[in-house]
């Protein structure tokens, strides 16, 4: 046997996944909840403890890969020129590279900005605009207002390179921390976000990780920390992907409904499936993150209820409309209720599945029927995702259900004629991460993606069709 | 070779006729002139922003189906709104429907704000011709 650990540092939990990369099989899993006032290495240890307790002892690992999300992951801000070009290139580089954006700005940043920027203090501003040769002015004059911010923050500048050098002194000669990188945008509606995200990585790596008191962890550990949600990312384009040696599965989507938050994942070029389209916007990156901040079982569950309505909720639980405000109330007061009831149970599952729902429907793309002299033709704006036939449930709030429960709710995540503009998927099979090693397996997949791969082809349970 | 004066180029509304633009983007860029080409079906805030992000000198609109008077009215009013101040803006291509006097057609346009104005069959050298003089090549 050859065993290695992966860690998985949450904000509530730590999760411990040992693998045998003799056998090529997952050893087992354990957790333990932490909380931001006990050490991480508490929460650690108790991981382990409950992991050795499950195997019969302790094991001599190789090797120690981590992922983390703790002190609540990394936190970016993005900046670009137009909202729907450089400012979205820039979003999409930071989710991509797994931050959590707290804010996009486009055009020029005011004073107010600034106050809001100081008060936000990321981990990291990205500062693009511009494509290469093409507008300096807005980059510089953000620069300007970014060196004016007192709050200490690394930039990462990913914008037209005519002005690179000019924002970089700017803002060293206000004593941030600089980096600099290919634009995210370097032709009209060219994407380049890689380079980006690789330094987004190492400022990670070397800066973040310090400051969030993980680097005292950081020494037991073999190998990368990154972000979990980089992790997911890096496990969900492997099971699509596959190897040299294995196939993956295609096409997919993966829906992470959690307490705060909803982490939307596509693994498919989104493509127009119908001939004649014609595509308008960004291009899309072949793996993309989308994250609903409005959107989750607990903290934002208000969030479901203010997209889909009470109505949509009542009608799906069978409970009536007051009883359901009362609920909300009581699970938004004390976050941790668990769903102990019948009750709670069908309005849980009510909320999962508007949230499954609103989270499609906002990471899917849309089609238009235009009308020209002509005849009707179409425009697409982001991924067409009819065709894609997989649904991957993961997530602590989803993976625990019953198989029945998590297939209807998972239903939701597909196309109906009442949204017929967007374009989610037709019909897909639902596999669930029940063992819950989605993060770990993106970190195996950094050193053995064939293991990784075959890991999860193992552990994603099917649970059918969802129609 | 960062000195090229850049043009946004495309065919507004819902305008699907794809060949003269391509046509444009080639014979423009042989030219010196560093060309971003949006295609066909371009609305009005696409050649915004993609000017905007490009810190385009110039913005080429085309209309072939009939439609032009109507697509093309008020881009002169979001670009001063947007901030592109003195951007060049040109329009060409069947722009009016059927076969209307050139001057009357030429006036009712520079109205619009277009600063110059090119009749069906314009060659790709009077347009070079034109641009050349604009920005004292
Ligand atoms: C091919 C064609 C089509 C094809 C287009 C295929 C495609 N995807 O490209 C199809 C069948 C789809 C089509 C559809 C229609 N078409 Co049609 N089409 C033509 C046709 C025969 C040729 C166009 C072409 O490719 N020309 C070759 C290129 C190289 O020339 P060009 O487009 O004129 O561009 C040059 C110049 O005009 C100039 N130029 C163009 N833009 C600009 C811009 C600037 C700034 C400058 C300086 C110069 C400039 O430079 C270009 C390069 O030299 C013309 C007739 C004709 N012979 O021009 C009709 C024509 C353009 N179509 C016409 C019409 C009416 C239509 C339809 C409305 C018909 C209908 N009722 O269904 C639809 C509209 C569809 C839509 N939503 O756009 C009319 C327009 C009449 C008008 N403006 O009053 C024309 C003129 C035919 C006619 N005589 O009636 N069409």
């Amino acid at each position: 046997m050859k065993p290695i650990l992966m860690i998985d540092f949450g904000s509530t939990n730590t999760k411990v996944t040992a693998v045998d990369l003799e056998e090529g099989k997952l050893l087992g899993t354990a957790a333990s909840y932490t909380t931001i006032q006990t050490d991480i290495n508490d929460g650690l240890e108790n991981a382990l403890k409950k992991l050795h307790e499950k195997l019969g002892g302790e094991l001599d690992y190789a090797a120690k890969y981590a992922c983390s999300s703790a002190a609540g992951g990394l936190r970016m801000i993005a900046s670009g020129l137009v909202p729907e070009l450089t400012a979205e290139a820039a979003r999409q580089a930071a989710l991509g590279a797994g931050a959590k954006v707290m804010k996009t700005y486009s055009y020029e940043l005011t004073d107010d900005d600034a106050e809001e920027i100081a008060a936000i203090k990321p981990d990291i501003f990205l500062l693009t605009g511009g494509t290469d040769g093409g507008n300096k002015d807005n980059i510089i004059q953000n620069a300007q207002v970014v060196a004016g911010i007192d709050a200490d923050f690394p930039v990462l500048i990913a914008g037209n390179r005519a002005a690179v050098r000019t924002c970089q002194k700017i803002l060293e000669e206000s004593g941030k921390q600089v980096m600099i990188t290919e634009n995210v945008m370097p032709r009209f509606n060219e994407l380049n976000i890689e380079p980006a995200q690789s330094k987004i990585r190492e400022l990670f790596l070397d800066r973040i990780i310090k400051a969030k008191g993980l680097s005292q962890a950081s020494q037991l550990i073999s190998g990368i920390m990154m972000p979990t949600p980089a992790a997911v990312l890096a496990a969900m384009e492997l099971l699509s992907k596959g190897t040299e040696e294995q196939k993956g599965l295609g096409e997919l989507v993966a829906v992470d409904v959690g307490g705060a938050t909803t982490d939307l994942y596509s693994m498919t070029d989104g493509a127009p499936d119908r001939a004649g389209t014609v595509l308008k916007g960004l291009p899309e990156p072949f793996a993309k993150r989308t994250v609903e901040g409005d959107i989750g079982m607990r903290y934002s569950a208000a969030g479901i209820v203010e997209a889909a309505g009470m109505k949509r909720i009542s009608l799906l639980s069978g409970l009536d409309e007051d009883r359901c405000w009362e609920l909300l109330d009581l699970i938004t007061e004390d976050t941790s209720t668990m769903p102990d009831t019948d009750e709670l149970k069908a309005f849980d599952k009510a909320l999962a599945s508007m949230a499954v729902k609103t989270g499609l429907t906002r990471h899917a793309g849309t089609v238009e029927k235009v009308y020209t002299p002509m005849g009707e033709a179409w425009v697409q704006s982001g991924k067409d995702l009819s065709r894609v036939d997989k649904i991957i449930i993961t997530g602590g709030s989803l993976i625990h259900g019953e198989p029945e429960d998590v297939r209807d709710i998972a239903s939701h995540a597909l196309y109906n004629l009442a949204e017929a503009a967007s374009l989610k998927p037709r019909n897909a099979d639902v596999l669930v991460d029940k063992e819950y090693i989605l993060s770990a397996m993106g970190l195996l997949s950094q050193y053995e993606p064939d293991i990784a791969l075959k890991i999860m082809k193992k552990e994603l349970i099917s649970y059918g069709t969802a129609q | 070779m960062e000195n090229k004066k850049k043009l946004v180029i495309g065919v507004i509304g819902a305008d699907v006729h794809a060949v003269g633009i391509q046509i444009l983007d080639h014979a423009f860029t042989d030219a010196g002139f560093e060309v971003t080409n949006l295609g066909v079906m371009v609305s009005q805030e696409e050649f915004i922003a993609a000017a905007t992000e490009t810190a385009a000198d110039a913005i080429m609109v085309s209309s072939l189906y009939g439609h032009g008077e109507l697509d093309c009215r008020g881009l002169r009013d979001k670009c001063n709104e947007a901030g592109l101040k003195d951007i060049l803006l040109y329009v060409g291509g069947n722009i009016v429907v059927g076969k209307q006097p050139f001057d009357e057609v030429e006036v009712r346009f520079k109205k619009m704000g277009y600063d110059r104005v090119f009749g069906p069959g314009t060659a790709p050298e009077e347009t070079i011709a034109c641009l050349k003089e604009d920005f004292n090549l």
